[in-house]
């Protein structure tokens, strides 16, 4: 990448000030990298002090209790219960926010009338603070008064005896959280997706214009690879936001109906806070990590190997 | 012969843009939509059966914002999320800004680890470091202060941030500093002088995300503050305006709107930047 290339420059350049400069880099980096010690890599050692402990929110006294809280974990059904549905809830609303995203983003690429309120209207679910727009949603699927079931009723599309409760049965709940989680995380990765299109240059579009491709022809051989490395980008984004989240399950259905929608964000919070076992809740948000890395390593390792051919 | 197919063709081509648009503007702007009825309408209308609901049956009404303003602290929330918000920023810049310049100039040849070091920082979530953090700052004595969220939110803004502006950094050419250096500045005059006035784009990218992140923020603040008046937005309108199985439906639909819509215009009209430096910061 670009430092590779231009550190030969740096250390040809025989100046008096290069002493200087490895020491003003290391003064300017300094609060940076202590502030990140003590602010994330203190507590996630204590993170894993704690899972393999007995703390409590109660007591201050800990004691050593080996893998005592993992093996509990290991044999509770909830916490694979809480595994498979993260995983399914990030794989599926990030398949769905990708596709949406990058139609979405063609749709927008040309400037037409009434960009600017168009564009508003699409950033709004990405500003408003999840936890608020969650409740809105909750709204939205409430069990009475729900206007989908009340719309879909008026239009004929299910019977005037039927009523879907959107968060209280197993199949309905999971789709509305994953619905809830494609509505937010959608724009983020439009805008991010939007600016890759609109970085590629004018003369490769002219190119294969002049060469008769068409539109699938166009989208499938130019257009997505030269936008995967930025795809990626934002695929990675909504990956460790949606694995990470436990806002919107905890509005929405607090892990229910019979943790079917429980993740293992929220069954942390909910084992190490709500219940006050701050060991096992740090054991199993500990189980977020080893995935995010392997995520965070896969998709680096694309994108640059994208970015080079 | 040719022409009026061609013309229907390209009439095909824009309704279905069109149509494209519109579905995706009903499906995310749809809950706002629903927000301003339901923040605008009487208990009594809302929750009748036989009412249309897409229409107001009762004339529209202010009681949903009045209970809003004057029976819970929501302007002292919201002044409590812009204190934390403006300071976290600060902090971010602070920090994030020397070190994005320094990983992208003066490091050497460890600033490639480094800056994936950092970068993972940033994948280690809340979700992992609220439980320590709660036993962290009751030891700090910090526990219902305004002050554990300033000191806690930079943990995740920091890392991203400072990722951001070593890609936008190395973005810039070098001979703008080198041709300031020739002219006698030293190499912190010449970042200060020349380098920071021209990422502009950069460091409003860091102000919106770390201010947004801040206004989004829930577990912590959830975690940390037991007090009414130092609820930020995000906790302090759920908490008040959910009572048990009742929901103030109309009074929370109206703070969501009041919080989003202003910070939505002001994305909107710096996105363009915004995403460029995002998009700079995250690829190079």
């Amino acid at each position: 990448m670009s430092s590779a290339v231009a550190q030969p420059r740096a250390a040809k350049s025989h100046t008096p000030w290069l002493d200087d400069e490895l020491r003003l880099g290391r003064i300017l980096l300094a609060p940076t990298v202590i502030y990140i010690i003590a602010l994330v890599g203190f507590p996630f050692l204590l993170a894993i002090f704690y899972s393999v402990s007995d703390a409590t929110v109660g007591s201050t006294s800990l004691h050593f209790v080996g893998l005592h809280n993992y093996k509990m974990i290991i044999e509770d059904p909830t916490f694979w219960r809480s595994l498979r549905n993260a995983i399914v809830f990030t794989v599926v609303s990030q398949v769905l926010v990708v596709v949406l995203g990058k139609i979405l983003a063609m749709a927008l690429y040309k400037d037409f009338p009434g960009k600017w309120i168009v564009r508003l209207l699409i950033l709004l679910p990405w500003v408003a603070p999840i936890s608020l727009s969650s409740i809105a949603w909750l709204w939205i699927f409430d069990p009475v008064y729900s206007i989908i079931n009340v719309s879909a009723r008026a239009l004929h599309i299910i019977g005037p005896n039927t009523w879907p409760i959107w968060l209280g049965q197993p199949d309905l709940a999971m789709a509305s959280v994953i619905l809830v989680d494609v509505w937010r995380l959608l724009p983020l990765a439009t805008v991010i997706i939007l600016a890759g299109l609109s970085a590629i240059p004018q003369d490769i579009h002219d190119a294969a214009q002049v060469d008769g491709a068409g539109f699938w022809r166009h989208l499938f051989m130019i257009n997505l690879p030269l936008v995967m490395p930025i795809m990626l980008v934002a695929l990675l984004f909504g990956i460790v936001f949606t694995f990470t989240d436990l806002i919107v399950v905890y509005v929405l259905t607090r892990g229910g109906p019979f943790d079917t929608t429980q993740v293992i964000a929220s069954y942390a919070f909910f084992t190490g806070v709500e219940g006050g076992d701050l060991a096992s809740g740090a054991a199993i948000s500990l189980f977020l990590f080893p995935v995010l890395v392997a995520v965070a390593i896969v998709f680096l390792t694309m994108a640059k190997r994208a970015e080079v051919t | 012969m040719a022409r009026p197919r061609y013309g229907l063709k390209r009439w095909l081509l824009r309704g279905g843009h069109v149509l494209i648009l519109a579905a995706f503007v009903t499906f995310l702007a749809f809950p706002f939509y629903w927000m301003v009825l339901t923040t605008f309408k009487e208990t009594k209308d809302l929750i009748n059966t036989h009412h249309n609901p897409f229409l107001f049956n009762l004339p529209p009404t202010l009681d949903n914002l009045r209970i809003l303003f004057y029976d819970t602290q929501f302007g002292h929330w919201i002044l409590n999320t812009i204190q934390v918000g403006v300071i976290v920023t600060v902090i971010t810049l602070v920090l994030a800004v020397p070190a994005g310049y320094a990983l992208a100039r003066l490091t050497g040849r460890w600033s490639q680890r480094l800056a994936i070091g950092i970068f993972l920082t940033y994948l280690i979530p809340p979700t992992i470091l609220f439980i320590p953090f709660s036993r962290i700052i009751g030891d700090l004595g910090l526990q219902n202060s305004l002050w554990s969220l300033v000191l806690v939110y930079p943990s995740f803004t920091v890392p991203f941030c400072t990722w951001l502006m070593m890609g936008f950094f190395k973005s810039i050419p070098r001979d703008i500093e080198e041709a300031a250096m020739i002219d006698g500045l030293s190499r912190l005059q010449a970042f200060v002088k020349v380098v920071v006035p021209v990422s502009t784009a950069g460091i409003l990218t860091v102000v919106i995300f770390s201010l947004t992140l801040v206004m989004q923020e829930f577990v912590y603040a959830l975690t940390f503050i037991t007090t009414s008046s130092n609820y930020t937005v995000s906790v302090g309108v759920p908490t008040f305006l959910v009572r048990g199985d009742v929901y103030f439906w109309g009074s929370l639909m109206g703070a969501c709107l009041i919080v989003s819509v202003p910070v939505a215009i002001l994305y909107n009209v710096f996105v363009d930047r915004f995403v460029a430096g995002f998009t700079v910061g995250a690829v190079k």
